[in-house]
């Protein structure tokens, strides 16, 4: 009971450790990335003693300015409910991550420990229900502001994300289909064999177009550029206007969360998860025929790495997007949603269940 | 005659657009790896110059003022000095021409008696408003001694009060140019 509880804490504080590490870092990656992709040299005052460390010490900062500053609520605004909505919106963004796999089983002595915080069956459901529930901290903030705009904001962010919501649900349907099961653990599991002898059986090989659908909108989900609609701080300003301190910056916490979650998923559901090609639980497994023995646990190292590697590079693509893109008209983005997307999905799924049948003949 | 123009209604929807721009996929592919390319570039010239190589190359467009700095033009106005003669007293002879053409009223002199009867006068005092001085240089221009120009190429003399705003003889004596060669040219400083 006792070691049960200590494992599933310790997974609980790798994953939040990873998670807002992340976060933190991402804050600094958009600033240096878009700063590499103009030509620029981006933020690299903030020093501690005179190190500046490549800017590393601004997300301290940034994070030091929100907790000093005034938190401001407007006359007329619902105080409780405006408290509570960006707690709404990170806790969920911060839960769905629990059902994403970093690893596979690891042995400690005779425990097998599942390197997953949560094992659900129901896994991909849970992660798409808590990035759902994150609508409500958004059109909650809108709300409660007692702003005009704000409430056009919250409106925009509930429209956004109800539109993308069910492309990405019918997106995966292809996915799920291909492998029969929603338990994320499972999916990784089934993407470590081959296909044809050589290549990984990575999701995207058998999904390409469920991929492109997947990515674009998962990447509405994080009401980042060029989806960031509901948002917009610069012009069209979104459903956290009437928000400072640090209650604003959960809302900002918010969006890179979100990020990492869709990478993360992006990774586990196309992209084989924590599965390192040719790896498997008891070494490399060469095309040629050849194995190169390792213990248990530093397969699992690897795999975990894998896995940070994988989130990595779908949280740069992520930052690539957001700063090469300008925004989507609504219109063009409603458009986009129900009549390019969620038909193409639908096809996807059509065509994803003619194949298998053909197949299973 | 006039030709009519007619203006449309409605601006005309994407027409020029061939099927595979309005898909959007090719044009993002595109957009991405002209911006993935300038990432790369420049993350590998960084990297390099981290190594030490290749620093003549810059990795970005940013001057990294104020350790950096970028030679201005000969002709720009910059704060103000007062030329010196060979023996390091002030050139001006306190014509009071400056102190009269100036149209910010900027300029306060007060002469004196110098003991060189062929130079007359000299400043006894010689301050400048720079809070309100509108860089005209005017006071270069009418000044006969060549006593006073504006080629410092200082910017940088902002204060926290509009006392300390007004210069005095002394510094405007000891403003030493800080010229970088060649326009645009960046140059460290130290
Ligand atoms: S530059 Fe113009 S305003 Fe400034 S001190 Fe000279 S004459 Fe006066
Ligand atoms: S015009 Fe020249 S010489 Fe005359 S007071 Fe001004 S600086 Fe001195």
């Amino acid at each position: 009971m006792m070691e049960g509880l200590a494992v599933a804490a310790g997974k609980v504080a790798f994953s939040l450790f990873v998670l807002l590490n992340f976060v933190m870092l991402l804050t600094w990656a958009e600033r240096k990335q878009s700063a590499l992709m103009q030509d620029r040299i981006g933020a690299n005052r903030a020093s501690i003693f005179g190190f500046t460390w490549l800017g590393l010490f601004h997300p301290l900062a940034d994070a030091l300015k929100m907790v000093s500053k005034e938190d401001f609520v407007p006359a007329g605004a619902n105080r409780g409910l405006h408290a509570v909505a960006p707690f709404v919106a990170l806790f969920f963004a911060l839960i769905s991550f629990a059902a994403i796999p970093f690893g596979d089983q690891l042995w400690i002595g005779r425990h097998p420990v599942n390197l997953q915080v949560i094992d659900l069956n129901i896994g991909l459901l849970y992660v798409f229900a808590a990035m759902s529930m994150g609508v409500y901290g958004f059109v909650l903030a809108g709300w409660a502001s007692n702003n005009n705009f704000s409430l056009l904001g919250g409106l925009r962010a509930a429209s956004q994300m109800i539109s993308y919501e069910i492309t990405i649900g019918a997106a995966v349907i292809g996915l799920v289909m291909v492998f029969g099961t929603i338990n994320l653990q499972t999916i990784v599991h089934r993407q470590g064999e081959l296909l044809l002898g050589f290549l990984p059986a990575w999701g995207v090989f058998y999904q390409p177009l469920g991929f492109l659908l997947f990515v674009t909108a998962a990447m509405a989900e994080t009401k980042r550029a060029p989806f960031d609609l509901p948002e917009g701080e610069s012009e069209i300003i979104g459903y956290f206007l009437e928000y400072s301190g640090i209650k604003f910056g959960m809302f900002l916490m918010t969006d890179f969360v979100e990020t990492v979650v869709v990478a993360g998923l992006v990774a586990t559901l196309f992209f084989g998860g924590w599965q390192f090609p040719y790896l498997y639980r008891d070494g490399f497994h060469l095309p040629g025929g050849g194995i190169l023995v390792l213990s248990q646990q530093v397969v699992c190292v690897i795999q975990v790495l894998t896995f940070l590697s994988k989130l990595a590079f779908f949280c740069w693509l992520s930052l690539l997007v957001r700063w090469t893109f300008p925004r989507f008209r609504y219109d063009q983005l409603i458009r986009l949603g129900w009549q390019m997307m969620l038909p193409l999905s639908i096809l996807n799924v059509v065509v994803t269940g003619g194949v298998l049948l053909l197949l299973h003949r | 005659m006039e030709e009519i123009v007619k203006v449309p209604k409605q601006a005309e929807k994407g027409s020029g657009l061939t099927f595979w721009q309005r898909t959007y996929v090719p044009e993002i592919v595109r957009g991405l790896k002209l911006t993935a390319a300038h990432f790369f570039g420049n993350l590998a010239v960084h990297i390099f110059h981290l190594l030490g190589l290749w620093t003549e190359h810059r990795g970005a467009a940013t001057v990294q003022y104020p350790e950096e700095m970028r030679g201005y033009s000969s002709r720009l106005r910059s704060l103000h000095r007062l030329t010196k003669r060979a023996d390091g007293s002030p050139r001006c002879v306190a014509c009071m021409m400056c102190e009269t053409i100036c149209p910010a009223s900027c300029i306060y002199i007060v002469a004196a008696e110098h003991p060189d009867p062929n130079i007359e006068k000299y400043p006894e005092s010689f301050d400048i408003d720079l809070g309100k001085c509108v860089f005209c240089g005017f006071c270069v221009e009418v000044c006969p001694e060549d006593a006073i120009r504006m080629d410092t190429h200082i910017l940088d003399f902002a204060a926290y009060s509009r006392e300390e705003m007004i210069w005095d003889i002394h510094r405007l004596l000891n403003n030493e140019p800080r010229r970088a060669e060649g326009i645009g040219q960046i140059r460290k400083m130290k």
